[in-house]
């Protein structure tokens, strides 16, 4: 366990005794962790080192005694709890090793902790891995005096799809309910009742008398409208039973095909429990109490084989251990990092997993037969040799572009960048398959790209300041969210946001909002306001994804950071794109933050790579692999996991995939590039090979390979590749790309240019924002339902003027209609207070695929026009 | 070392009674030409095994038909031999196979692996898990055909039994079942199955079964 007390250089030392024993520990330390520094473990449940004490379980009582004013050593009258109780000088306490009266203590809180405990272990999940169960076994009596009827209560109570809860297994501890105010933010659940019958429950109004006053609307009428879904609880007590029936604001995602099982119950706030950070709320629930519907019945420890991992999803780079039966992952859990996300992981990253293991996922080559135009199975050397010939022709015939994801490991990515300057011997690579500009790429030559570990998490907490710019730090990076949250907490951090609207993570951070219209936010970077956040020293400024669609912000940023002496840090949003921009997959950087317009960077290169020379030409961005596949100037594109939907226009990808004369795609599901490619080479998920991502710290976040598996993972697929090809680039190995990248070390010699500053567009009649939602339609969290029912509703943004100016009436619920010559989109309207002439969505929630429909992007002019009258819950 | 010890001891310690030596081993072989013979004439002849002897297993049910086992995995926990494999599931209202909220979905007991010492029976919460005195079926010549699958092992459906999946006795809870309240299968539960099987008839399924025995 961790201790939580900072270690400051200069700490104040006070000495006790535990069980005859004498330590010294820092001033402040609880016993508790006094006791662990001399491995003597007292038994315990509602303590953890990274919650505030709260005594609530009462099992780690001690006997303590302590020097009174004259000096003399008295007994207090009663065990104190030593969870809570701090370590003064003198201290003689003893624990249940050397005191009969705190073994007593201890064994008789364990009886009455089991009295109303229902002993189901059989049927509960916890059971294995129940600190109940191994406590009661070590500390416990054996027998129960207790002869009458326990108290029972229905069970289990769905408080939202994932989180089951089981009353009669609680032990009160309010681990839970800590979490989710202390850490999370989100008070979901609350002790309720007195007595025997105290249980944690869900805020229903029943219970709890609470208002629905939210700081902006979710819904503008909610107080209007009829109930309209039933509690979703299985045998809730009558008082949940209604007060949760005016259930209708949940995130229910009965469109676009993904289904959901259940409804999320309602927070003290009126919101429905849609945390982001609930799983760990099941994690540290001491018992059974709290269980996930995703791993329910699944397993049992003794069942699971635990792997190291990193999360997949976000720059954040949590690390996760993977649990997997028989060559499946059952489940996953937040890992301990103290450096990193300590002991905590968002929904996502815990429950996202099934994406790899659906019925469209590729398991052999497949090569389009020339006669019918299928795509058919094939061997693996018959699919590269095809693969091989045809990006020779296509190198010949003008060039072939590569578009490798940004969610590859590092060596992978590097796998990439080496394969399309070796082989195809162009610098044609781009690894933003997103939203993406020349002055975000001259900004990572600059600024990002070969600087190694720079600012850090815990940097970011011990800042007095930090300014997200484009970065919604909840949604986008959950443990940079959870970090800074816990250092606000604590007290004098501060925290702004350069953003439209104040979003809900960013209340709960208390942060301040420097209220930007998209695009303008170059000069909201420049303001006095900007300057003044950042100008205590050893402020941070974090650049969010954003960012790359404001012209001139990168410049700004940088700007400031010099004006101001804060660090800049970027964040991206994909787990690959950090390592990606290391690992040279960049039109004009090789590795190590080289660039190719310097000569002196070429040949080091060259000869680091064993070729005469590597291509001087600067290379094209996605976007213009994009047009000149289109136009017909490049002949082929070796892609690799990128979903054309994330495309800047993603119609003009679909048409570069489908006038490309050949297209060879990596891929581990079958997608949408899959229809246009000619050869398909299946690669494996992370959890079937091993590898190290580069989060957005820029450290390294290395993890070994879960699951038993012939896949191969892009880097060696591309080295066979090399070889058919008749070059060898020698990165067979899972880890030779990393090791290769690092031995390569970085460049010392002069960097890329800073990014010039473009001009700003007049925006159009109205301007629009989005961001992505941490639960959204994105691909790799397909498969999980349970998980999508937490996702946040998508709705449509607009300040009460611009809606007025629409017609919106007052008191009615409307929809909106966001439209440009590509698309339209229809939401339910929130009111909030943001920029008027500013309409925001989510960028690829359900019902909101801003890029597929839309073509538009953060700052793009739009049309809006009220759809209509309609009832949100509808 | 120890070996060459005895060797030594054993040529050394002879006399004269080693003279005998070669055929005293006819000695035994005469004597035992008198006694009882313990020689079964099995499979001619079967003899009853003891009344608690260590046979297949088999997965009790309750009165009313439907699965004791919880899917707990405890049988699997306390085999030496890591013979079972079970998966627990969650029982639904559509669905339901035992009491409570929990049944053995898949339940394998891979008799290549066990040595039948019945840890297994004695971990079963429920007493689903108990062994018949049943032995000849443990037999075969493929392994996919000495893994013995939950329909291998289930209890024969008796006389007041319906099979699952079916809802429990109406009115009744969980503990009813383990205090022996239940005691058979009532209307409800078979006329819920008899509706049942005219949905499943209609989507083009299987028959189900009736009540009976097997
Ligand atoms: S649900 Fe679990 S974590 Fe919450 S109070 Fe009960 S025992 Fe503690
Ligand atoms: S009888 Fe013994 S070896 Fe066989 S399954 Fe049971 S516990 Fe395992
Ligand atoms: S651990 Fe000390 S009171 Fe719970």
């Amino acid at each position: 366990m961790t201790v939580t007390e900072p270690s400051k250089t200069a700490v104040d030392l006070v000495t006790l005794t535990i069980d005859g024993i004498e330590v010294s520990v820092p001033k402040g330390t609880l016993l508790i962790r006094a006791a662990e520094e001399l491995g003597i473990a007292i038994p315990r449940f509602c303590d953890h080192p990274l919650l505030a004490p709260a005594g609530a379980c009462r099992q780690c009582l001690v006997e303590v005694a302590m020097p009174d004013r004259e000096g003399n050593v008295r007994p207090m009258p009663k065990p104190q709890a030593s969870c809570t109780m701090t370590a003064t000088p003198g201290m003689v306490v003893k624990t249940q090793l050397t005191s009969p009266v705190s073994e007593k203590a201890q064994r008789g809180v364990m009886e009455l902790l089991l009295i109303n405990h229902p002993l189901d272990c059989p049927v509960c999940d916890k059971g294995g891995e129940c600190p109940l169960q191994n406590q009661a076994l070590a500390n416990g009596q054996g027998e129960s005096r207790f002869t009458e009827v326990k108290r029972t209560f229905p069970k289990p109570i769905r408080i939202s799809t994932q989180v089951l809860l089981d009353r009669e297994r609680c032990i009160l501890c309010q681990r839970c309910t800590r979490f989710s105010k202390e850490i999370a933010g989100d008070p979901f659940i609350d002790l309720q009742m007195r007595g025997a019958h105290q249980q944690i429950g869900t805020f229903s109004p029943g219970v709890l008398d609470f208002h629905v006053d939210l700081p902006y609307p979710v819904v503008r009428t909610s107080e209007e409208l009829e109930p309209t879904v039933e509690s979703q609880t299985q045998g809730s007590t009558k008082d949940e039973s209604r007060g949760a029936s005016h259930d209708h604001v949940t995130g229910t995602y009965a469109a676009d095909g993904i289904a959901t099982r259940g409804e999320a119950m309602l927070d003290e706030s009126g919101q429905p429990f849609a945390s982001y950070f609930s799983g760990n709320t099941i994690q540290i629930c001491p018992v059974g109490a709290l269980t996930g519907a995703a791993y329910r019945f699944r397993a049992r420890p003794f069942d699971l084989v635990s792997s190291k991992g990193v999360c997949e999803h976000c720059a954040g780079g949590c690390a996760l251990r993977v649990d997997h039966r028989r060559g499946k992952v059952a489940r996953r859990l937040a890992a301990e990092d103290s450096a990193v996300n300590e002991e905590w992981n968002c929904d996502k990253g815990r429950w996202a997993f099934t994406w790899s293991t659906g019925a469209d996922r590729l398991t052999h080559p497949l090569v389009r037969d020339p006669e019918t135009g299928e795509l058919e199975p094939v061997s693996w050397p018959y699919a590269l040799e095809v693969a091989a010939k045809g990006l020779l022709k296509a190198r010949e015939a003008g060039g072939v572009g590569v578009l490798p994801g940004g969610r590859l490991t590092v060596g992978d990515a590097y796998a990439y960048a080496k394969f399309a300057r070796v082989v195809l011997r162009t610098n044609d690579i781009d690894f933003r398959s997103r939203a993406h500009s020349a002055e975000e790429e001259a900004f990572l030559s600059h600024a990002v790209a070969g600087t190694g570990l720079g600012v850090t998490y815990a940097a970011l907490e011990a800042a007095p300041s930090v300014l997200l710019a484009g970065l919604e730090a909840e949604e986008e990076a959950a443990s940079v969210f959870l970090r800074l949250r816990k250092s606000v907490l604590k007290g004098s951090k501060k925290v702004y946001s350069i953003a439209p609207w104040a979003s809900r993570g960013l209340i709960k951070l208390s942060g301040s909002l420097l209220q930007t219209v998209p695009g303008q936010e170059a000069t909201a970077l420049g303001s006095a306001a900007a300057a003044e956040a950042v100008a205590e020293p050893g402020s941070i400024i974090l650049l969010g994804p954003r960012l790359t669609e404001s012209p001139g912000a990168y410049q700004a940023a940088l700007a400031l950071a010099a004006s101001s002496g804060a660090r800049l840090a970027w964040v991206p949003r994909r787990a690959g794109e950090r390592g990606a921009v290391e690992a040279g997959a960049l039109p004009g950087l090789l590795p190590g933050g080289r660039p190719v317009s310097d000569p002196a960077a070429r040949v080091d290169m060259a000869a680091a790579w064993d070729v005469e020379s590597l291509p001087s030409q600067p290379g094209r961005d996605a976007t213009r692999i994009v047009d000149a596949a289109a136009a017909g100037v490049l002949a082929g594109l070796l892609v690799g996991g990128v979903d054309p939907d994330d495309m800047p226009d993603p119609a003009a990808a679909r048409a570069a995939l489908e006038t490309a004369s050949f297209v060879v795609s990596l891929e581990v599901r079958a997608s949408a590039v899959t229809a246009y490619a000619d050869v398909v080479l299946p690669v494996a998920p992370p959890a079937e090979k091993g590898g190290t991502y580069l989060n957005w710290e820029g450290r390294h976040r290395e993890f070994p390979q879960a699951l038993t598996s012939d896949a191969l993972s892009d880097g060696e697929v591309l080295d066979s590749l090399a070889s058919e090809v008749g070059v060898w680039i020698g990165l067979r190995g899972e880890l030779s790309g990393t090791a290769e990248l690092a031995s390569l070390g970085r460049w010392e010699g002069a960097k890329a240019d800073r990014p010039e500053h473009h001009t700003v567009p007049v925006a159009g009649t109205t301007v629009l924002s989005t961001w992505s939602m941490l639960l959204d339609r994105g691909r790799l969290q397909d498969g999980e339902p349970y998980l999508a029912g937490t996702a946040h509703r998508a709705v449509a943004r607009m300040s009460p003027a611009t809606a007025a100016q629409l017609g919106v009436q007052k008191g009615i619920s409307s929809n909106v209609t966001v439209f440009n010559d590509r698309g339209e989109i229809t939401l339910p309207l929130a009111l909030t207070p943001m920029p008027d002439g500013v309409v925001w969505l989510p960028s690829n929630s359900p019902g909101s695929p801003v890029r597929s429909k839309l073509a538009a992007g953060n700052g793009d002019a739009v049309s809006v026009r009220l759809a209509g009258d309609q009832l949100m819950g509808a | 070392m120890a070996d060459h010890n005895s060797n030594e001891t054993s040529s050394d310690g002879g006399g004269w009674l080693s003279a005998f030596a070669p055929i005293a081993g006819f000695g035994v072989t005469f004597a035992t030409m008198f006694t009882k013979v313990v020689t079964e004439q099995y499979p001619e002849q079967k003899v009853p095994t003891a009344p608690r002897f260590h046979g297949r297993h088999q997965l009790n049910r309750h009165p009313d038909g439907l699965e004791k086992c919880i899917g707990c995995e405890l049988c699997a926990w306390a085999c030496p031999a890591d013979a079972i494999f079970v998966e627990g599931a969650d029982n639904t209202e559509e669905d339901r196979f035992s009491p409570g909220e929990r049944y053995g979905r898949v339940y394998q007991i891979n008799y290549l692996r066990c040595i039948l010492c019945g840890l297994c029976i004695e971990a079963c919460p429920t007493r689903a898990l108990t062994m018949t005195n049943e032995y000849e079926q443990l037999k075969g010549s493929t392994r996919a055909g000495l893994i013995f699958e939950k329909q291998d092992l289930l209890a024969p459906v008796l006389g007041g039994m319906i099979p699952a999946p079916h809802p429990m006795v109406p009115g009744t809870t969980e503990q009813d079942y383990y205090q022996g309240k239940v005691t058979q299968s009532v209307s409800e539960q078979q006329e819920w199955v008899d509706a049942r099987h005219g949905e499943d008839e209609k989507a083009g399924k299987v028959e189900s079964v009736k009540g009976g025995d097997r």
